[in-house]
């Protein structure tokens, strides 16, 4: 028997391999580097990552598929490559000084993290659903591993262990589904399945179940309600570092597969998805708004608000076409923005291994640490969507996407919870500012490294929201594809 | 020719934002310099203004001293300034004010006086912002931004209950305003159904034909976010508390200007863009507004606490505003106008000389004093003055405003005119029972009587004030005539609009 195997086109997954390469030179220089110079493996990954993002712009335009339509290389997945990358950048910067120096294991956790970026633009780039389901598991096994990273401490154990649980029932949900798509409609690849619905026959129940235990995977990931359980208790037990990593980039690459599932291939079932997606944003917003009323601990609250911005998000993917896509990108920019500046904030204030992580440990720090308060502040004020931020911009694109499709009440729904999350995001910023210290700690020199990422993300935040125009036109261009 | 005045408009918004800049440059300690910056920056953009005010052409019924760029082409949103016969005066009132503000927060901010500063500075250049802005979402951006530099102002600098006082007057600001920016994106899109194109400009948006069902909707999303900035009742329970933790400039700003942007925003953005549903809601909102009157009047009369008197007289006098705005006349709707310039003068005044006592005695309990005319004769005299003003005694401001609005209402609704009327008489027993309980009489209290009266600092904040309230008072027609071309403009479009809608019903 032959073996016919498919002509591989390199250009669509140009940009992945700076990525695949970087995760492997990470690992093999750990083992030659001597303990000294460990720095060396951090600034290899961002010079992969930048090579990759410098690919990306090279390609920006080019329309190619390869492996037999499973890789596909398009400005969208150009576009969510580019996010990916500076999640990635921002979050080797501000682990570079977080893990402790003298850490055997450097090599382990870049090399996972550049494969859990790989994961994301597998994702990103998939034509197949079985490729996504790929990118999925890429990015998952790597971060179950990097929760667990402090292997001495038990919450990061718990954190570990309780996301590979949840995360291989969620994979087995997506797996499901992608087998009732394949038996409703003979084939795995998305342009195949556009093809299959383009005739217009109402679709069989197979198809739609399958549609449905997809969505469900898809939910762990974004951590929608109602599986968002895992969601505050992996992110308060995993290193402060992975958190922030986890939360800009899982949502991130899980959007981008969705836009690519469900906007692109089944937009013919809009009817059908978007009535239980709709549901499914109502209750993210409002759940993770409120339950993040209650929250002490910032982590804690930061995960609670990364189910609500979840939610928001599904509004825009209720919203569909081409303006319901454009805002996601948009605000996937603006999101990794703002969250990978907080937690740069949480690290590079941290003092001797000790970080600050009750609201209340914050007090007084407005005065005494000006520059990076009034950065937290930013990021607390973009989170909560009020201008001129980043945040703010990308709320504005997202409702307008709901009042373009006509979705009048869950704009409305989406701005009243954006009301409630104002009072926990300016919680920070009351305590830093308006309270005074309980004790006084002696100030420490912040991680440089950190203050690159804060610096990084602060002026985005505030490039984002005062001159949107540029960024948004990119967006638009990369879902040129969608119309409408 | 005020076309080829540059970018004036901008000018006065960077000014001060430019100076927040510099400041943060500046080190903390030397607050000498840190003073002088804030009030030089603010005075040049006072100056700045009269040149606008000098050169603004009152026989223009639009805008003047335009400027555009885009800004977010591809939803069609741009930088759009301009200034008309409506903004110029509320532009005068902040360019004004805030300089006044600054000079008296020279003292009484024991600590931090450099945020403070950079708070005021942002604060100013957001106010103007608010007041020029043409484009929607420039507008809200602006409109945002105010809240901002006001929530660290009450939060830092404020009283004991500084912390719920701000966050209560942020999510109330909030409440309203999202949905506001809801009804603008609708009104965008609803825009674009028409014509093809995605706009948020507001001169390009008045005159969309919408239909009544839809302008409803519309017009309550709007008139939400400028009720709760005004205050009206029922919304009005942020306004003391904001107000009695402020710090003394926060609340001249507050008064003098901040809620100046609701009333200003029901008279640029939802009459003209919805004239038909403004139309239909002018009986509700008029009722309202009476009631503000009658309750803010009733309520001050209450108060024992200084500050919180004044703060409920706002919600009196700004009733007053929305009536004369929904008689929807030229008498009316120029008094309203005026009477935004007087309340800021004269709250603001208020506020400030409510400041010096507290800075003195560290009370505001109104039962605390008593005899301070003999104490301090000169500071008696202004606030005297100024309290006249708020009365609305003839010869100064406030009477100016008061008699064209009830002139004007009681064209349109007699009976409303009436009972604002009855306001009026409330307010002159509230204001001179507390000034007659505050100087006249046996002092109380031992303290007292070594009050030092006022400082050359503080007259130099009350005399500019005190001028422009006799100015006003005497010769209010150079005001009101750089109003009359844009506001008869406003009225016709509203006019035309509305009985073109009721034809079609």
């Amino acid at each position: 028997m032959d073996l016919v195997l498919p002509r591989i086109d390199w250009a669509p997954l140009a940009a992945m391999l700076p990525v695949a390469f970087g995760g492997l030179a990470a690992l093999v220089g750990d083992l030659f580097l001597p303990a000294g110079r460990k720095r060396f493996i951090p600034a290899l990954g961002l010079a992969s990552l930048a090579l990759s993002i410098l690919v990306s712009i090279g390609l920006w335009g080019t329309v190619r598929f390869s492996v037999n339509d499973a890789v596909v290389l398009d400005r969208f997945a150009l576009f969510s490559y580019l996010v990916f990358a500076l999640v990635s950048i921002l979050s080797i910067l501000l682990s570079m000084d977080y893990l402790d120096a003298s850490a055997p294991d450097q090599g382990e956790y870049y090399s996972l993290v550049l494969f859990s970026t790989l994961g994301m633009m597998l994702m990103a780039a998939g034509g197949d659903l079985i490729v996504i389901f790929l990118g999925l598991e890429m990015l998952s096994l790597a971060l179950y591993t990097l929760c667990g990273f402090r292997k001495a401490e038990l919450r990061s154990n718990e954190a570990a262990l309780k996301y590979l649980l949840l995360g291989a029932f969620a994979s087995s949900f997506f797996l499901y589904g992608i087998a009732l798509i394949y038996g409703a409609t003979g084939t795995t690849v998305l342009r195949r399945i556009v093809a299959f619905l383009a005739d217009g026959r109402p679709p069989s129940t197979l198809l739609l179940v399958g549609t449905g235990l997809l969505l469900v995977g898809f939910g762990f990931k974004v951590a929608s309600v109602p599986f968002h359980m895992w969601t505050p208790d992996v992110y308060e037990g995993a290193p402060t570092s992975v958190t922030a990593f986890m939360i800009a980039g899982t949502k991130a690459a899980a959007f981008a597969a969705l836009v690519r599932v469900f906007l692109m291939a089944l937009p013919t079932l809009q009817v059908q998805w978007s009535a239980p997606i709709w549901v499914l944003a109502v209750l993210t917003m409002t759940l993770g708004n409120l339950v993040a009323l209650v929250q002490n601990n910032i982590k804690r609250m930061l995960a609670y608000s990364s189910i609500a911005h979840a939610g928001y998000l599904l509004v825009a993917l209720v919203a569909g076409g081409s303006p319901g896509a454009t805002s996601i990108l948009f605000y996937l920019v603006a999101y990794a923005l703002m969250n990978l500046g907080a937690f740069a904030v949480i690290i590079a204030l941290q003092a001797r291994g000790q970080e600050l992580l009750s609201v209340a440990d914050y007090a007084g720090l407005g005065f005494r640490r000006p520059v990076l308060s009034a950065c937290m502040a930013l990021f607390m004020f973009s989170l909560a969507g009020l201008p001129p931020t980043a945040g703010f911009m990308g709320k504005l694109f997202i409702f307008s996407a709901a009042v373009e499709g006509h979705y009048h009440e869950l704009a409305v729904i989406g701005v009243l919870n954006s009301v409630v999350s104002v009072y926990f995001y300016l919680r920070p910023v009351v305590v830093m500012y308006m309270n005074e210290p309980a004790i006084e700690r002696p100030l420490v020199p912040s991680s440089a490294a950190a203050i690159w990422a804060v610096a990084l993300s602060a002026l985005g935040t505030l490039q984002f929201g005062l001159f949107p125009g540029r960024l948004l036109d990119l967006a638009r261009q990369s879902v040129a594809a969608l119309g409408g | 020719m005020s076309q080829a005045a540059g970018p004036i408009l901008s000018t006065l918004i960077a000014l001060p934002l430019l100076g927040a800049m510099l400041l943060v440059l500046v080190d903390g300690a030397r607050e000498g310099l840190i003073k002088r910056i804030a009030l030089a920056v603010s005075c040049l953009g006072f100056l700045l203004s009269l040149i606008v005010y000098g050169r603004f052409d009152p026989t223009v019924a639009g805008m003047q001293f335009v400027e555009r760029v885009p800004w977010i082409s591809s939803i069609g949103s741009s930088y759009v300034l301009g200034v008309d016969g409506i903004s110029l005066p509320l532009l005068l009132l902040t360019t004004f004010l805030s300089p006044v503000a600054i000079l008296a927060s020279f003292s009484g901010i024991p600590r931090r006086l450099k945020g403070f500063m950079i708070c005021m500075l942002l604060l100013e250049g957001g106010m103007i912002g608010v007041f020029l802005a043409l484009d929607l979402l420039l507008f809200y951006v602006f409109w945002e931004g105010t809240l901002i530099p006001m929530y660290f102002l009450i939060g830092i600098w404020g009283g004991p209950r500084r912390i719920y006082a701000t966050l209560k007057f942020v999510l109330f600001t909030m409440a309203g305003s999202v949905l506001m920016l809801l009804a603008m994106i609708a009104l965008a899109v609803l825009h674009r159904s028409t014509t093809g194109r995605l706009s948020f400009d507001l001169l390009e948006l008045i005159g969309a034909a919408i239909p009544f069902g839809l302008q409803v909707w519309l017009f309550a999303a709007f008139a939400l976010a400028f009720a709760i900035k005004v205050p009206m009742l029922p919304f009005h329970t942020w306004l003391p508390d904001a107000h009695v933790e402020a710090p003394t400039a926060g609340s001249v700003l507050l008064a003098g200007v901040l809620l100046k942007m609701g009333t200003y925003g029901f008279l640029r953005f939802a009459l003209p863009l919805f004239p038909a549903a403004a139309a239909a809601f002018s009986p509700l909102i008029s009722v309202l507004a009476v009631i503000g009157i009658l309750y803010g009047a009733l309520v001050s009369l209450a108060q024992d606490d200084l500050k919180r008197l004044v703060a409920y007289s706002s919600v009196s006098h700004l009733g007053f505003v929305m009536l004369g705005i929904f008689a929807m006349n030229l008498q009316a709707v120029e008094g309203s106008i005026l009477q935004m310039v007087n309340h800021g003068l004269s709250t603001g005044a208020l506020f400030l000389l409510v400041g010096m006592i507290y800075e003195r005695r560290h009370t505001r309990i109104i039962g605390e004093f008593g005899g301070l005319s003999r104490v301090m004769p000169r500071f008696a005299l202004c606030f005297l003055v100024v309290a006249m003003s708020s009365i609305g005694l003839p010869g100064l401001n406030g009477f100016v405003g008061e008699f064209l609005i009830l002139a004007g209402t009681f064209r349109v609704h007699r009976g409303f005119a009436i009972l604002a009327t009855v306001g009026i008489v409330l307010a002159a027993v509230y204001m001179l029972w507390m000034w007659q309980r505050v100087m006249w009489g046996e002092s109380r209290r031992s303290q007292n009587l070594d009050l030092h009266d006022l400082r050359p600092r503080e007259i130099a904040m009350l005399v500019p004030t005190i001028l422009l309230i006799l100015w006003i008072g005497l010769f209010p027609n150079h005001l009101l005539r750089k109003m009359d071309a844009s506001v008869t403009h406003l009225l016709g479009g509203v006019r035309g609009a509305t009985s073109e809608v009721r034809g079609v019903k």
